[in-house]
């Protein structure tokens, strides 16, 4: 811990904001991508320090809010199937299918549990040879290298009852797919420093060229936060659009290439459905053909299953910063936190379940 | 989201959100927080409800004819235990079965005097278990200076319990001119609370998951009747007592507050927290505000007894870290507050079921 409570310091943290203070002259918007960034800003209040100038835009990086509909009914068909045991992270149970969660799957008799890695299902697979097991294989690339190795390790053992339902998803399309969608906010965006932790900064470049637009790699504690916000600031104030890395202790240019060899190898892009933002281009990954009698979308028949997204629900346009959660016509009616249509309103990270919550109506 | 004319006190921080409208139990039902209280409201209230129930403390006082009580009240509560594993760093279901009732007893300021014990045990338990539990609990109950008076045990078949389920019920009396509840709550009471939070719940997350840290986290399970009685002592008009039990602190004072129709305002520097619960916490994404604690109390103190009644927590062994966490304010009546160490603020919400590990 004292590692982190030199990132948390609150005379550092007050001097910060004030620098921020003193160079900014006019509004920008801000986005994080990540939902641990969103996270850590409300949790410690980090954008009640910014001057009215920044506004931060939360972006649509909780991997658990904008795994798609579809997806879930999946994991819920799987789960009711006699003999499997479905294994996913915690915060993935309470999320609503289309009509259940899967803590109403276990309660009526499913085999769901909860695992702090990929690789404890695998060994689970292993102890327990008659039964199907099933990883729920959401997240960022942070998640992926885990749940790659679990592939591997499984095909090495010759494990026949191990397979993941995957929904990765990938953040230099989703940030592509904002700065293309018009009526775009975004001046700005702080890069998920776990994301980059694996994939290095290479990948940003190109994109902050093409969109002019700066990215600056960015942690998760407070002063990480700050510090990437008042880069981002002296960024937009001089006009410039770098990539700058304001998380170096972790994050480097070329990232994790182990990590990135083995997801290279045992994933391949496919275009990926966004709960709340539809269909991005070559945002995802699925099992590599190699692999795929580890896809449990291959082992398990769900092809009838098709889930549609709500037609009233604008979360797409929150993410995008055009539309204040207030002011989408469900909000509150049709859309609240214990019946949510969207993303935004799944996760309570997101914009719209934030607004809620604080009587903002 | 800076919108500054309205801070964000936003934050149902257990990120996505439930379906609380459930045809079933499930196991958030057992959480403490938002879904228990929803069966608590729309099953057992209107099937038992009367005035001494509709109170909802932790153990409830009963009005007796004066000669039956020696002039105090009888203070009544019961407790089912159903912790897996038995035994955890720190304590076992039978300590977890004495002071758990002893403690529910206590935040009424009862002295705790007698216990029931029914046993539910699964078939193919181990006799040599059952022992080491029972002794355990003795030897809890002899250091609570409780006596176990009646008792129960039923056996069910393999698979259909956990090794040992055990309930225990418990009377005590209240001294008179002791009135502890919400509605003595009163504004810019502060609120002061005995030691570390989280110890609990994360020694047994940290055995039952396997997860190995630098240090052992022990449970803080203890009989906490001796420190409420030394704070008595020191100020027999203190308000309110809880132990916050499951669901942590974000519980206790959420409900203190929905119950008094107060606004509480907690400050996040205050709070105790040690370092390898907060090094596991941080790991696993958990908030020690929700993760329970067994041997704890938060106390709402009128603001002129402060100095005394924290002099006595630190002068008693159970109360050796105790700080003040917070206070009693006008605004936001039925809500709590937190005053972040940079200056912020957020809500903090009452926790729906179990806490779950966040991915993100």
């Amino acid at each position: 811990m004292k590692h982190l409570a030199e990132y948390r310091d609150a005379d550092t943290a007050r001097r910060l904001a004030a620098e921020i203070g003193r160079i900014v002259t006019r509004p920008w918007a801000i986005m994080e991508v990540c939902g641990g960034q969103t996270h850590s800003i409300i949790r410690n209040g980090i954008d009640q320090l910014l001057p009215p100038e920044v506004e931060l835009i939360h972006g649509p990086g909780c991997p658990v809010c904008v795994t798609p509909l579809v997806t879930i009914d999946r994991a819920l068909a799987i789960a009711r199937h006699p003999g499997t045991i479905l294994c996913s992270f915690g915060d993935m149970l309470r999320v609503p299918g289309s009509r259940e969660d899967l803590f109403a799957v276990k309660a009526a008799g499913g085999d769901v549990r909860v695992v702090y890695s990929p690789l404890d299902a695998v060994k689970l697979a292993r102890s327990q040879p008659d039964r199907e097991v099933v990883f729920l294989a959401i997240g960022f690339e942070t998640t992926a290298p885990a749940n790659a190795m679990a592939v591997k390790l499984a095909a090495r053992e010759g494990l026949t009852n191990f397979s993941l339902l995957v929904s990765h998803v990938l953040v230099p399309p989703a940030i592509q797919a904002i700065m293309r969608s018009p009526g775009n906010r975004v001046n700005a965006f702080l890069a998920a420093g776990h994301v980059c932790s694996v994939m290095g900064t290479w990948q940003y470049p190109p994109i902050a060229m093409e969109f002019r637009v700066p990215i600056v790699v960015t942690g998760f504690e407070p002063l990480d936060l700050l510090e990437g916000i008042r880069r981002t600031v002296v960024q937009l104030e001089a006009g410039q659009h770098e990539v700058e890395n304001a998380y170096p202790r972790v994050v480097s240019e070329r990232g994790n290439e182990a990590a990135q060899q083995v997801i290279t190898e045992v994933f391949t892009p496919v275009n990926r459905a966004w709960r709340g933002i539809g269909v991005i281009p070559d945002s995802g990954w699925r099992l590599a053909d190699a692999y795929a009698a580890y896809d449990a979308e291959r082992r398990f028949d769900l092809g009838g299953i098709t889930a549609e997204e709500s037609p009233l629900c604008k979360s797409g346009e929150v993410l995008k910063g055009t539309l204040k959660p207030n002011q989408c016509p469900a909000f509150g009616k049709e859309c609240t936190p214990r019946t949510p249509l969207g993303a935004t309103m799944v996760s309570s990270e997101g914009a719209c379940a934030a607004y809620y919550n604080a009587g903002r109506r | 989201m800076a919108d500054h004319s309205a801070p964000p006190d936003c934050s149902q921080f257990t990120c996505p959100a439930p379906l609380r409208d459930r045809p079933r139990i499930v196991l958030g039902h057992g959480g403490g927080g938002a879904l228990s209280q929803d069966l608590i409201e729309h099953v057992f209230l209107p099937a038992f409800g009367n005035p001494v129930l509709d109170r909802l403390g932790d153990s409830s006082v009963l009005e007796l004819a004066p000669h039956l009580a020696g002039g105090g009240r009888l203070a009544f509560t019961t407790d089912s235990y159903v912790v897996r594993p038995l035994v955890f760093p720190g304590g076992s279901i039978g300590d977890l079965a004495v002071h758990g009732t002893v403690n529910d007893l206590a935040m009424s300021g009862a002295r705790p005097l007698y216990l029931s014990a029914g046993f539910i045990l699964e078939e193919g338990l181990a006799i040599a278990d059952l022992v080491g539990i029972v002794t355990r609990m003795a030897a809890a109950a002899r250091t609570a200076g409780v006596t176990i008076v009646t008792g129960d045990t039923k056996v069910v078949e393999r698979g259909h319990g956990d090794g040992v389920y055990i309930n225990t019920a418990g009377i005590g009396v209240v001294p008179p001119g002791i009135e502890l509840g919400p509605k003595q709550v009163k504004l810019d009471d502060r609120i002061l609370v005995s030691g570390t939070l989280g110890d609990h719940g994360m020694a047994i997350m940290s055995v039952r998951e396997g997860l190995e840290f630098e240090a052992a986290i022990t449970s803080d399970t203890a009989p906490l009747h001796g420190l409420v009685a030394a704070m008595l002592a020191a100020c027999p008009t203190i308000h309110l007592l809880r132990d916050p039990t499951r669901g942590g602190i974000a519980t206790s004072l959420n409900e203190i507050a929905a119950l008094a129709r107060v606004g509480i305002e907690i400050d996040e520097t205050a709070i105790p927290v040690s370092p390898v619960v907060a090094s596991a916490c941080e790991i696993l994404g958990l908030d020690p505000l929700q993760v329970a604690n067994e041997g704890k109390l938060l106390a709402f103190v009128p603001a002129a007894a402060v100095a005394e009644v924290l002099a006595a927590m630190r002068a008693h062994e159970h109360g050796r870290r105790a700080t003040i966490l917070g206070r009693v304010v006008a605004d936001h009546p039925g809500r709590v507050a937190l005053r972040t160490a940079l200056g912020g603020s957020r809500v903090i919400p009452m926790p729906l079921g179990e806490q779950l590990p966040r991915i993100c």
